[in-house]
């Protein structure tokens, strides 16, 4: 009877032990403890719980999956048992905890933690109850699959949204009291949470509008691309014009914290468009491109300090270019010598020059010139003429018959992040503009040729030599102008600040965005650079998180978040590879 | 004076002396092959050819114009093409892509659509898999691409090592008759064969190789006369 069925337990068992390891895991680090308090919607749920309960619900939903389409029953029996498992590793710590003193050799399986896991019942009532709620999680987590689709989605969209606008909403309430007022605010959020209600607003808000673009998405696809094409292109500009409007508001809306972190994330989004060239586009493998980001840094300081180390006291503008040429020159010098070697070679020699100029930088031979370990201090920020002031006085002095304003102009110096903002947008639009071009020019498809197959490249007539070199020096330039960037903001600079780990963050974040990919480098900035950052609270827990979040991308999606379009149709198989070219041969026949 | 001109050229890997005075001479409009064993320096003399690899000394001439001292990538602006061994195509890049890369010495749009219509003709498999990603075609269709690929060039003189190697044997007779048929169309081909029986059927002239010097070198159809030949290559007794 029991084949007929087709269940098979070890489907369950394998998902429920999993999951139940996770969440014993979370439990003996401690994370559960240090968010169990940290509500995200008030008086409904907190972190702790979402991080405990989790891996029941979305591991119990793959369990159900598994299942056949329609053996309903069974695949809510998948759903039951794995969230029954779920509780079976934190019921044995339970059990543990209780009996002996583990903290000597977990430190985190404190009373607190016990008492949480329990509901502050005895051992044995707290371990039935855990029992009961994580089988039943895994068990709605199976029905929720018999939901149709088109109610699946926008459910699942409004609770992503709203727990996220949760855990982000110390920093959104923050910047609501600055920009609105204190009692909007307080409207909005309680304490470090959402308010019941709003959540419960904006989840049936996100949901609905999931619901409605789902449902009128191909309508609204249709209508657009059956406008006249030159009302599209119009609207095109609009998009564009309207974007570019957002992007120069930015910092009034983000205020002077969110600002600083959307600069931190610019300065990698310029130093991974400059990786993206060399790793993405030529495929040389490069693990010491913080030397470049280091040339760059040490380059504007020297240029510009104020303090004993300076050489020219430059301005900051004047400082650009050279920084941007010591970089490339430097991309070439290493070139040179790693020109004959491939793949891992090239990793390690590249790995060994990034850490010579980090040792170059704290040694005694250079310390006269860039301080040793003691860095270059007292680098000023960048100053721009007030254009505003400037043109102001023209126009007035004009009017009343008085001199014309002379130079020197006014000038303002950029020392808010807010200010800073600006030239690090400049800098990235910059380097966007650039790969984009280079990446579809003659250079970028021998860039291509050379990733793909060098001996190849070089029968089809492709000088191997200065395509190489050509991509590290504008890969090097981009880091250099990054690191130029990166001293003027600091207004000092550490040898320290220039290790291995700028060269493999850079490094995952491009490949996390999906190699060879712009829009990508920026996806992989912001969850790489900037989610660290803006999950602080959450203390160490949040390297956890990143290394998480790289096996499981990895695993999951190889290619990254928004691949480029050779890697996208490398992941495809042959059969599908048939299908895409079918299509697209129909769509260029219309 | 031949096309192409190899006088006496000695070529080494680090140490080992891999062609020992190699004097080779290909005339416009031949198909000439180089047959031997393993390691007798066939690929060497192409890749020599195609400027990968340097003499130490010995002279290399195409239409009188000394070759020696250009690096690779500028052999294929005089008009020489390499169909590298074990087939040479970008394997992630499309079908249509590879043909594009291998017009890459080029900047006639006209010439480059022609030449890309004739390989399609040629190819006919090709034109089906256009948009198809070279590494998952099979081995005797990427065979087809490297050799597209290289007409693409449009060169005077296609260099091809080893094209049957690891086909199968209805595909190698293919392999041949296009062969024929590019030299028909007016490119001058020296072919390098392990499969001498095929190459010497196609080839005007032959040269044998052994261990980095030539030691017999006729007409192909003297070739599969001579006994020695057939003993060696041919496997006639």
């Amino acid at each position: 009877m029991v084949k007929s069925w087709d269940i098979d337990l070890r489907i369950p068992l394998r998902f429920g032990l999993i999951a139940g390891l996770i969440a014993l895991m979370e439990s003996v680090i401690g994370i559960v403890t240090l968010s169990w308090e940290r509500s995200l919607v008030a008086n409904v749920v907190t972190m702790g719980q979402v991080l405990l309960f989790a891996p029941a619900i979305v591991i119990a939903s793959m369990a159900a999956k598994q299942a056949n389409q329609d053996k309903k029953l069974v695949s809510l029996l998948y759903g039951l048992v794995t969230g029954f498992l779920t509780a079976i590793p934190l019921i044995i710590l339970i059990a543990m905890a209780t009996a002996f003193d583990l903290r000597q050799f977990m430190p985190n399986v404190s009373p607190a933690l016990i008492e949480l896991l329990t509901f502050g019942r005895s051992p044995v009532a707290g371990s039935l109850i855990l029992l009961g709620v994580t089988s039943l999680m895994g068990l709605l987590a199976a029905a929720f699959d018999f939901l149709p689709k088109f109610i699946q989605r926008p459910l699942l969209m409004g609770l992503i949204v709203t727990l996220t606008i949760g855990i982000f909403s110390e920093i959104l309430s923050n910047r609501l009291r600055d920009l609105v007022s204190v009692d909007f605010s307080r409207a909005i959020f309680e304490g470090k949470a959402l308010k019941t209600i709003i959540a419960a607003g904006l989840f049936a808000f996100v949901a609905v509008l999931n619901f409605l673009w789902n449902q009128f998405q191909e309508p609204i696809r249709g209508a657009f691309g059956s406008l006249p094409p030159r009302l599209t292109r119009v609207l095109r500009v609009l998009v564009i014009l309207v974007l570019i409007a957002l992007g120069l508001l930015i910092p009034t809306i983000a205020g002077t914290y969110l600002s600083e972190v959307i600069n931190n994330v610019g300065i990698f989004v310029l130093m991974g468009l400059g990786l993206n060239i060399v790793v993405g586009f030529a495929g040389l493998l490069d693990l010491g491109y913080v030397a470049f980001f280091a040339i760059g840094a040490y380059s504007m300081a020297v240029f510009t300090t104020e303090g004993p180390l300076g050489v020219s006291n430059m301005s900051f503008w004047a400082a650009i270019p050279f920084c941007i040429v010591i970089a490339a020159f430097a991309g070439i010098v290493l070139g040179v010598p790693v020109l004959r070697m491939r793949g891992d070679y090239l990793a390690i020699v590249t790995l060994g020059f990034g850490e010579i100029i980090r040792i170059l930088a704290l040694s005694d031979l250079l310390k006269p010139y860039i301080g040793g370990a003691q860095g270059v201090l007292k680098i000023p920020k960048p100053t721009i003429i007030n254009f505003f002031a400037v043109i102001r006085d023209f126009f007035v002095n004009l009017f009343r018959g008085l001199p014309l304003p002379k130079a020197p102009f006014e000038t303002i110096d950029l020392i808010k992040p807010e200010q800073f903002y600006y030239i690090v947008l400049a800098g990235c639009a910059l380097a966007w503009f650039v790969s984009w071009r280079l990446g579809e020019s003659r250079l970028g498809r021998q860039w291509m040729a050379v990733r793909e197959d060098e001996d190849v490249a070089e029968a089809v007539g492709i000088k191997l030599v200065s395509t190489k070199l050509l991509a590290f020096a504008v890969g090097a330039a981009f880091s250099g102008l990054s690191g130029a960037f990166f001293a003027s903001k600091l207004t000092s600079i550490f040898p320290h600040s220039f290790k291995l780990d700028i060269s493999i963050n850079v490094l995952c974040l491009i490949i996390i965005g999906g190699i060879g990919s712009l829009p990508g480098v920026v996806v992989g900035s912001i969850i790489l650079v900037g989610m660290p950052e803006l999950l602080r609270e959450f203390k160490e827990y949040r390297l956890l998180m990143y290394g998480i979040l790289l096996v499981v991308m990895m695993l999951a999606r190889p290619e990254g978040f928004i691949p480029s379009a050779v890697k996208r149709r490398e992941m495809l198989t042959a059969d599908e590879q048939m299908q895409a070219s079918a299509e697209t041969e129909s769509a260029a026949g219309d | 004076m031949a096309m192409l001109e190899l006088n006496n050229v000695h070529a080494f890997y680090g140490n080992i002396h891999a062609l020992k005075g190699i004097s080779i001479e290909v005339n416009e409009g031949e198909i000439v092959t180089l047959i031997g064993a393993n390691g007798a320096g066939k690929s060497t003399t192409l890749k020599t050819i195609s400027g990968l690899l340097k003499p130490r000394t010995g002279s290399i001439t195409f239409e009188g114009e000394d070759l020696t001292i250009f690096p690779a990538h500028d052999i294929v602006y005089k008009g020489i093409a390499l169909v590298p061994e074990g087939r040479g195509v970008f394997a992630k890049l499309t079908v249509i892509e590879n043909l594009d890369m291998g017009a890459f010495s080029r900047t006639d749009r006209e010439g480059i659509a022609a030449d890309l219509d004739r390989v399609m003709t040629l190819f006919p498999r090709l034109e089906e898999r256009r948009k198809q990603i070279a590494g998952t075609l099979s081995g005797g269709e990427q065979q087809m691409l490297a050799t597209a690929r290289a007409l693409m060039a449009h060169p005077r003189l296609l260099l091809m090592d080893e094209p049957s190697m690891g086909l199968a044997p209805v595909l190698v007779e293919s392999v041949f008759e296009t062969i024929q048929e590019i030299n028909q169309e007016g490119t001058t081909v020296l072919l390098v064969e392990q499969n001498a029986h095929m190459a010497l059927q196609v080839a005007d002239r032959g040269y044998v190789l052994q261990t980095g010097e030539i030691v017999l070198k006729d007409t192909a159809k003297g070739l599969r006369d001579n006994e020695e030949v057939q003993k060696a290559y041919l496997g006639m007794e």
